[in-house]
């Protein structure tokens, strides 16, 4: 299946967050991240892993400085893996929804 | 949330959300005034927006190594502060406001001012100090955090030149 071919079967929010968390896979996570120009490392799924770990707790995704506090990725690396926008981008390609926390 | 969009819409969105620049001039120093714009800017990086923040006046206080984990809230001329403006003015309540808000950003989880500016710093914020403001002061670079680059207010103008401008 091509990244388009999988990607089309999904529904997104107007900003282009799955509706549904519950479909994602580590596959539709890596053609999302091949459409925000990403190539997933190991630090990626760190970051990844964690924010699903916390929307399945918390029914939210994480803010960056709960990434900071609770996982080993400091500030500048992950704006260095997500230097468009770590919130969005890292919520996005976790199939979260849009975070809403303020820091 | 019905709205669906295709991939391609969502590209648009992006490439859109991507341009935007932010310049936040801060010109207020106390621990209330401080962390509006530190927020914001913070918020607009998290967000992928480019930000210069340009500290000018009282808001060189922010980024004033001696001052920055020392700023201060006043009652006096607060109309928010939940207590008779009278009362602001007896000492000590100066004090008393400072430390209930400090409590309260604690309570948030919001970091101290000076952990803020290095989470900017980190995050690729831009942040200048108003040399003008400085001079007025009496300080040198070697008064405000690393990293912080010395700028007249015409150069800040010229970098805000195609963003969107915040005054605080």
């Amino acid at each position: 299946m091509t990244t388009a071919e999988l990607l089309n079967g999904i529904e997104f929010d107007k900003d282009g967050y799955m509706v549904d968390a519950g479909a994602w896979t580590p596959e539709i996570a890596e053609a999302l991240a091949a459409e925000e120009g990403i190539t997933l490392t190991d630090r990626h799924w760190v970051v990844i892993n964690f924010a699903r770990q916390e929307y399945a707790a918390n029914g939210d995704a994480p803010t960056i400085r709960r990434i900071t506090k609770r996982t080993d990725v400091s500030t500048k690396e992950l704006y260095q893996l997500f230097p468009d926008g770590p919130a969005k981008q890292a919520a996005r390609i976790a199939g979260l929804p849009k975070p809403t926390g303020c820091i | 949330m019905t709205a669906t969009a295709t991939a391609e819409q969502n590209h648009d969105v992006k490439a859109k959300k991507q341009k935007r620049k932010l310049c936040i001039i801060a010109s207020k120093g106390s621990l209330d005034m401080a962390y509006p714009p530190l927020i914001l800017a913070n918020a607009a990086r998290m967000s992928g927006i480019e930000v210069h923040i340009f500290f000018t006046f009282w808001g060189l206080d922010i980024i004033n190594k001696k001052k920055i984990d020392h700023l201060r809230m006043t009652p006096v001329g607060n109309p928010s502060m939940p207590m008779p403006q009278l009362l602001g003015v007896l000492p000590g309540m100066a004090a008393l406001s400072t430390a209930m808000m400090q409590k309260q950003i604690e309570k948030l989880d919001f970091p101290p001012v000076s952990e803020f500016i290095e989470i900017l710093m980190d995050s690729g914020a831009h942040i200048y100090a108003c040399k003008m403001a400085m001079d007025m002061m009496g300080l040198t670079q070697e008064d405000v955090v690393d990293g912080a680059e010395v700028l007249g207010a015409m150069e800040f103008l010229e970098i805000a030149e195609d963003a969107q401008i915040l005054f605080v």
